[in-house]
């Protein structure tokens, strides 16, 4: 069966669906994307579902393969190095993987996260519905842990699709990353109003500790007009917490169900992705938005991913400078292996 | 969306969370994808553009108006548990602590009656209320090794079961060969928020027999109707 082969994988890459939803009330986090809307645009490049299960890349890098077959790819990692064979090729590009040929994605310039579909579908048993990974129960995915080398991922379904690569041109992921919209609650009561001013003013520094469970902000401290405990209630993927060193804590994907700590405000669904693609020592600042502004930020994500995603062939004079840099950062990626 | 019916830890907030939790999972408005019970509050996820907020909160603040109690019979499920070797590692810590015998421990434990609260902080991690106030230890201030599966565990005036392995600042003091939670079985969870359970001590020799049985697909928790 034609199968992607994981050559190489550093930490924290993961098998990622929409998410397993249903189960929360059991203490089943949804797990999922942490930048949903770069993932469901990587899907929708490949002709998948939007919800449908990816590869989702950290800083760590990846290395893949085809095996038994040729395997068509959407890959959104924009920030991110490329290269196929050695060639550099742009962060967001469809293409096709031949056997006997090595796609290599790492760390660029910017970004945490990206994404690579399948043209098809990876075809892994789900648990509780769902292939979203969740590492730390050691739920879905790949026998619920993170991808390693010789992993082999079946695609069911497959449509090579475009032999030469293609560039995505998907202008939504151009987020400023800087602003990150929130609705203040469920317990902004816990807070005098010129603590709230102080966490909405900022600047916060986003920690370099975060990972898919939280991100950590630095900053001057909040104080609490009524204690940092209350009897734990839900928690949602964005609430922002406060415990009682004062530095807000922002839960993301893997976050536990439930928390004991006020929740200032919470981050709004459409600026998760844009959080979670800011890399440790950057600086960020919240804007307040009511419930209907960030329900209408919901519903333009939404309308964009309706339309196809623009694709153009990949030539060498479209980004001759961008091919250069490229081969000498890929050369030094090549070194690294042999 | 949060609906906050209280901020502290009572029987009568958790039935009106439950009440709303039943009343809205009768008749699920379409969009309503999550519905998080805990003792104080019903977190709700919805996708706002299916399911319009304002019809949302207008839906809850009905509900939740004509529904104070629980309708439905009250479900009660007596869990096999062994406290002895090795399974009630920290039972002899826990007599320790409260100046009670160990068998006393065991004892008040099992005599007692407890609700499910919530579950939380894990997969199938199950809070429950109930707890005799003579065995209301605080957690320890740092966690001990992991726990095996489905572990039996009291702190910080709860009483739980842990279904996953794991560090815990809680005291084990037995283990049940019920599993709460397998994530291959259908249905993957059996017991639910406002669900009563007791504990049927049984000894080492019965928890592998029972095991066993738990393991072939037989279930070993038995459950009782009875009237709300």
């Amino acid at each position: 069966m034609t199968a992607l082969v994981v050559e190489a994988a550093g930490p924290g890459i993961t098998l990622q669906d929409g998410g397993r939803h249903g189960y929360l009330r059991y203490g089943i986090t949804a797990a999922g994307p942490m930048d949903p809307l770069m993932h469901a645009t990587a899907n929708r490049a490949a002709g998948n579902p939007l919800d449908a299960t990816a590869i989702e890349i950290s800083t760590g890098g990846v290395t893949l393969s085809a095996d038994g077959g040729a395997i068509g790819i959407a890959l959104v990692v924009p920030g991110f190095r490329v290269a196929l064979d050695g060639a550099a090729l742009p962060g967001c590009v469809v293409l096709t993987l031949e056997p006997g040929r090595t796609l290599v994605v790492r760390a660029g310039d910017a970004g945490c996260w990206g994404y690579l579909a399948v043209c098809g579908r990876i075809a892994v048993a789900p648990v509780l519905g769902s292939n979203a990974t969740h590492t730390r129960s050691g739920l879905g995915g790949l026998d619920g842990r993170g991808l390693a080398a010789g992993d082999r991922l079946p695609v069911d379904e497959g449509r090579s699709g475009d032999v030469s690569p293609h560039r995505l041109t998907a202008p939504w992921l151009d987020r400023d990353p800087r602003v990150i919209r929130v609705v203040l609650g469920p317990q902004d009561d816990y807070f005098a109003p010129d603590q709230i001013a102080a966490f909405l003013s900022g600047p916060w520094t986003v920690s370099p500790r975060g990972d898919r469970m939280a991100c950590f902000l630095d900053g001057t401290p909040l104080t609490h007009a009524k204690g940092h405990d209350i009897v734990s209630d839900g928690v949602a993927m964005g609430a922002i917490q406060v415990p009682g060193n004062g530095l807000p804590i922002v839960l993301m994907a893997d976050r536990q169900s439930t928390g004991g700590y006020p929740k200032v405000a919470t981050v709004i669904g459409p600026d998760l992705g844009r959080l979670a693609q800011v890399r440790g020592g950057a600086r960020i600042a919240f804007r307040q938005v009511t419930v209907d502004e960030a329900v209408a930020a919901r519903r333009a994500e939404r309308a964009v991913l309706r339309e196809p995603v623009a694709r153009e062939p990949v030539v060498r004079a479209d980004f001759a400078s961008d091919f250069l840099l490229g081969l000498n950062l890929v050369g030094g990626v090549t070194d690294g292996r042999a | 969306m949060v609906v906050e019916f209280g901020r502290t830890v009572d029987p009568a907030i958790s039935d009106r969370v439950l009440a709303l939790d039943d009343a809205l999972g009768a008749d699920p408005p379409e969009g309503l994808r999550e519905r998080v019970p805990t003792y104080r509050s019903l977190m709700l996820h919805y996708d706002p553009l299916v399911l319009d907020r304002a019809a949302l909160v207008e839906r809850v603040r009905t509900l939740a108006a004509g529904t104070t109690a629980r309708a439905a019979a009250t479900t009660l499920w007596t869990l096999p548990c062994c406290y002895a070797a090795p399974h009630g590692e920290d039972v002899a810590q826990v007599a320790e602590r409260t100046g009670l015998s160990p068998d006393a421990v065991v004892a008040t434990h099992a005599g007692a009656t407890y609700r499910v609260y919530m579950y939380g902080f894990a997969p199938g991690f199950a809070y429950l209320g109930g707890l005799p106030e003579v065995l209301a230890v605080p957690r320890r201030a740092s966690p001990r090794p992991p726990h095996p599966a489905n572990a039996v565990v009291i702190g910080g005036g709860l009483a739980a079961v842990a279904t996953v392995p794991m560090p815990t600042g809680w005291y084990v003091i037995g283990a049940t060969p019920a599993r709460l939670y397998a994530p291959e079985r259908d249905p993957s969870f059996f017991v639910g928020a406002g669900d009563l359970i007791r504990f049927e001590p049984v000894d080492a020799a019965t928890f592998d027999a029972l095991s066993a049985r738990e393991a072939a697909g037989e279930p070993v928790a038995r459950r009782w109707e009875s009237r709300a």
